[in-house]
């Protein structure tokens, strides 16, 4: 019997009022699976990541989430979709005028009220999972690394245990080294939770240790997706430009390329 | 021709556009008000940052401006022997005019620059989205409580200015116009009535809420950038300094007693 994607999206289009983002999006991640999308900057990455948990609603198409439509509902039922998800954002958006437990606990806190002393246990013990000391709680997000901040940004996101986990380019800015420890942590914090993510990243160090399914996007639509060892025989020009970062090649700046979709299996 | 009347003709449907857009936000901000979960801290730090850090400004403000009429009327009023209706000029001026209005330009500045800039940041950093992400609804979260915090800052604030403006007054009167100190006060309450009072704090209300209510409209409809951000908090601080002022044209109006 066939497993039910935990995603699954269907023709999704978006556009910003002349400007064609999405145009028609076909994807699907499997329950547990680590999947993640690549392609040239302002291609569409971030607002398809955001139509997924409702921060962007698409203009066409069909997102479910364990086989359940999630386009077209109430606030309400938004909400408590968003609940099954953590995000982390590519510059961390801490709030900066919350310390680093406040930051951390802030969805606790305030849908399961919370008292201050078990907020603060928990935001201690959630980073020094990621390898922070606990004393950090008490900081400011301002106060932090980039490095650190990431891993509070992470913290945030798993502190109460979703299904699905998406990061928006979660090593960019940081040193190789650092991005090491992200995409551990990462995969440490997907494997103990088993929660499906979902990840963009240009960083193809990055992608060959965090992804089990590789998906690029290119003109609005999904050029190749794949499993993660297949991105290197894509067979698709752009693909092989992208993923050994060549400057030649149909993918430019200036023009981007059209180009037939090509589906491997996966 | 043609071109001129398109121009006019888009600048109405831009006016009446950006109108409804606000109109919108504050129907919503003002309908989480009184929605729970309620944001009690929140709300405590903006009454704080509005309330008690604008206290300063708005003193020296109110001070400098009640000595100034001072002299100013008694430069006008000596011209027809009426040197002893001062008192009385300055703290009407003072209680019905010249505190709200100073108070809410001067927080408008101070405030509604503030709070442009620091929801145009969160905007552009992508907080607002986290907040989404978190379940909890930003406009209920950033907007509500300033709104509300602005509507009960500013009354109290003016009715400090009122005081500190009055007594500026008084100084200006008695030390250097060389009036009796007894007699000054006594002509500064004589013609007091409370709805001169009451007048300034309705209007000290409505510029609160309209100094919040464009400070955090701007920023929450920031452009992206530092470019964007600059530009939001510039509109928010002139478009709540034209409010302002034709509120307090319609508000004079509508408690004007002919």
């Amino acid at each position: 019997m066939a497993v039910t994607p935990k995603i699954e999206l269907s023709s999704v289009t978006k556009s910003f009022d002349a400007n064609h983002v999405l145009k028609g999006i076909n994807l699907t991640v499997a329950p547990q699976e680590s999947l993640v999308i690549i392609g040239t900057s302002g291609c569409g990455k971030s607002v398809l990541m955001k139509c997924l948990n409702g921060l962007i609603t698409p203009d066409q198409g069909s997102i479910k989430i364990d086989g359940q439509e999630i386009l077209g509902q109430g606030r309400a039922a938004l909400e408590d979709l968003r609940r099954r998800f953590g995000m982390t954002f590519q510059f961390g958006a801490l709030f900066d005028s919350l310390s680093i437990w406040e930051n951390v606990t802030f969805r606790l806190r305030h849908q399961q009220a919370l008292d201050k002393s078990d907020a603060r246990d928990i935001a201690a013990q959630t980073i020094t999972q990621l390898g922070l000391a606990a004393s950090v709680i008490d900081q400011y997000p301002a106060e932090l690394s980039g490095g650190m901040q990431k891993r509070v940004a992470l913290a945030r996101a798993i502190v109460d245990k979703p299904e699905i986990l998406l990061f928006d380019e979660p090593t960019s800015g940081l040193d190789p080294i650092t991005g090491g420890v992200i995409d551990r942590l990462i995969i440490d914090a997907r494997e103990r939770l088993g929660a499906t993510t979902v990840t963009i990243s240009h960083d193809m160090a990055s992608v060959r240790r965090i992804a089990d399914k590789v998906a690029m996007v290119h003109n609005g639509v999904i050029i190749w997706a794949g499993p993660a060892e297949a991105m290197n025989d894509s067979g698709v020009p752009e693909v092989h430009q992208f993923v050994h970062g060549l400057a030649e090649g149909p993918l430019t700046n200036e023009k981007p390329a059209a180009s037939p979709a090509k589906m491997a299996t996966s | 021709m043609h071109g001129f009347v398109q121009n006019i003709g888009r600048t109405a449907l831009n006016f009446l556009a950006a109108f409804g857009r606000i109109t919108l936000f504050s129907v919503t901000a003002v309908r989480w008000i009184f929605t729970p979960p309620y944001y009690w801290q929140q709300l405590l730090r903006q009454i704080i940052d509005i309330g008690y850090f604008s206290l300063p400004v708005v003193g020296l403000t109110t001070l400098f401006s009640g000595m100034v009429l001072a002299l100013q009327s008694y430069t006008g009023f000596a011209r027809f022997s009426a040197e002893d209706t001062v008192a009385t000029v300055v703290v009407l001026s003072v209680t019905r005019e010249l505190g709200p209005v100073l108070a809410g330009l001067m927080v408008a500045g101070r405030i509604g620059a503030s709070m442009a800039a620091e929801i145009g940041t969160m905007r552009v950093t992508d907080q607002i989205d986290a907040l989404d992400t978190l379940s909890t609804r930003p406009i209920q979260y950033l907007v509500a409580p300033r709104l509300l915090a602005g509507t009960i800052c500013l009354p109290f604030l003016v009715l400090v200015g009122d005081v500190i403006g009055v007594f500026g007054g008084y100084l200006v009167g008695v030390y250097r116009l060389g009036f009796n100190p007894s007699i000054y006060l006594a002509r500064t309450l004589e013609y007091l009535e409370v709805s001169d009072v009451t007048l300034g704090l309705v209007k000290a209300a409505v510029f609160g809420f309209l100094i919040a209510l464009m400070g955090c409209y701007h920023g929450y409809h920031s452009g992206r950038g530092a470019q964007g951000v600059g530009r939001a908090t510039t509109n928010a601080v002139v478009s709540a300094s034209i409010l302002i002022l034709i509120a307090n044209y319609i508000v004079t109006t509508m408690f004007f007693e002919g």
